[in-house]
């Protein structure tokens, strides 16, 4: 079971006034702006339920956007991140949704540049988020543990590849998730370390052949 | 040193009169591996932003986008700066309107301590301030008395989740006033079996409060409720300083405390589907305020 601090009880430090409708909406934006690994210039969100129906009066659109912006979740410019949105030249959409099928407070966030990326997001209550889809793969992801995601082609060998990369650089492994869409189609992975890849060992594994998309998302701050 | 489990467990560490707060502060520190001084400076931290949202509240009196709270912090400083006759004393008046204040600024995304959640973060700011104010306590107390506070959520926490969605308010506000109660005898310097009491009496006395907040937000009856606990609180310690004992003890409250979450209707859970959240003036406001929201999408 997970050790319970005397600092989750006092604490975190965060803006009000949700843990789940605004802090959470901020690490769920801050993974993905991880997850997308750069500036969007563009961000399409579809809240669902819960977060559709209560997200004004929670800022949990604001909460989102910060995240996207890499604002933490006791930052107070939380408040006007719309507006730091237009001055970073970020375009930002919103629309609402019922889907009782998804997750109470639950959103896709859809980012844009050279390319596009989709991630789907779930505030699990007491700032506890999960990244649950990323580009269509069922991922389980939660920010409390450096994390590589790697989205690749679906053929022998690729995931001895990337372990033994991590094994060289005497890195252990948590937790290792994968899936694939179709056989010898894409494939994910989303591995759960004790420690941050370095970045040459992530470019390594970025130019492997048969890798399409890496990423090294570092853990949430507490 | 491996967790400590419940209060019994708590209670035998405790049997040489060790305080509570050591206890804690080894214990995070052999989990965290951190120092000492590393976790003192981060509670220490944790206090400066509680005071900084005590006082930003209370020279901040706007009203929300719903218009339900923003101003009530203000209207009480206000009764016990300025008034006559006064009933109760200017402690009663200053935990009144810090935990106010506190709550308020969270509902206006003002940065606030969680404590043990957003919704019930003016109930532990508000007494450890207050309280150190008006008998000029050091800030290492108040420092230690926070490690008590957070120790004794930390052991509710483990057998119940703190989160209205699981186990109703009195997983957030109940909670916060148990660990205010805790931290009133701890900044006062008495026994730890007091402590102790002062919890679980404050903590028995909220089971059964359920989480039914008018359209979903932390207002209605949050911001109050805060005020209200801050001082349940305060009766709790009152109760335990003059020798009162809690017949059932807490770890067995803590029992019926999870016992009736889970009898609890979903619909008293954080849902807003009942309660004071489906009155008719709790649905209208609810209405008003998502026409707003897609209008202006």
């Amino acid at each position: 079971m997970k050790y319970i601090s005397v600092f989750d009880i006092v604490g975190p430090s965060m803006v009000g006034p949700s843990s789940s409708h605004t802090a959470g909406a901020v690490r769920i934006g801050l993974l993905a702006r991880r997850i997308y690994g750069r500036k969007p210039n563009w961000v399409k969100f579809t809240l669902y339920n819960s977060f559709a129906k209560t997200g004004k009066g929670h800022g949990t659109d604001k909460g989102l956007v910060g995240g996207i912006l890499g604002f933490n979740v006791n930052d107070v410019r939380i408040k006007d991140s719309f507006k730091y949105a237009k001055e970073q030249g970020i375009k930002i959409e919103f629309s609402m949704k019922e889907d009782f099928s998804r997750h109470p407070n639950s959103v896709d966030i859809k980012l844009y540049n050279d390319s596009s990326m989709t991630v789907s997001g779930n505030s699990l209550g007491a700032g506890e988020v999960q990244i649950n889809a990323i580009n269509g793969f069922n991922v389980d992801l939660r920010g409390d543990f450096p994390t590589l995601l790697m989205i690749y082609k679906d053929q022998p060998g690729m995931l001895w590849k990337v372990t033994k990369f991590i094994q060289d650089a005497n890195i252990n492994i948590a937790t290792l998730h994968c899936e694939r869409k179709d056989k010898g189609q894409e494939a994910s992975t989303v591995i759960c370390l004790d420690t941050l890849l370095p970045d040459e060992l992530v470019e390594k594994i970025n130019t492997t052949p048969g890798i399409y998309t890496v990423r090294s998302i570092d853990m949430l701050e507490k | 040193m491996s967790n400590i489990e419940n209060f019994q467990e708590l209670q035998e560490l405790s049997r040489d009169n060790k305080r509570f707060y050591d206890i804690f502060i080894e214990l995070e520190s052999a989990k965290l591996e951190k120092s000492r001084n590393q976790l003192n400076d981060l509670m220490i931290a944790h206090l400066n932003d509680m005071r900084a949202s005590i006082k930003q509240g209370l020279k901040n009196p706007q009203l929300s986008v719903s218009g339900m709270s923003g101003t009530d912090s203000y209207k009480v400083a206000e009764r016990y700066n300025n008034g006559k006759n006064l009933p109760m004393n200017k402690l009663f008046g200053k935990i009144l309107s810090y935990a106010l204040a506190v709550i308020e600024e969270n509902q206006r995304m003002g940065k606030i301590i969680a404590c043990p959640t957003a919704g019930s973060c003016g109930i532990v700011p508000a007494v450890v301030v207050a309280y150190a104010e008006e008998f000029n306590i050091p800030e290492e107390k108040q420092i230690n008395s926070l490690f008590t506070a957070g120790g004794i959520g930390k052991l509710i926490a483990q057998q119940v989740p703190l989160a209205g969605a699981v186990a109703g308010c009195q997983a957030e506000c109940g909670v916060g006033s148990a660990m205010a109660a805790a931290a009133i005898v701890e900044l006062m310097d008495e026994t730890n079996d007091m402590v102790i009491n002062a919890a679980a009496l404050a903590l028995k006395n909220t089971l059964g409060l359920v989480c039914d907040p008018v359209a979903g937000l932390v207002e209605v009856p949050c911001v109050k409720r805060n005020a209200f606990y801050a001082i349940h609180a305060v009766s709790a310690s009152e109760l335990a300083l003059a020798g009162v004992e809690t017949v059932i003890p807490i770890d067995e409250i803590i029992v019926a405390m999870k016992q009736i979450g889970y009898l609890m209707s979903p619909d008293l859970k954080e849902s807003s589907e009942g309660g004071l959240a489906t009155t008719d003036t709790g649905k209208n406001i609810a209405q008003k305020l998502e026409q707003l929201w897609f209008d202006n999408k």
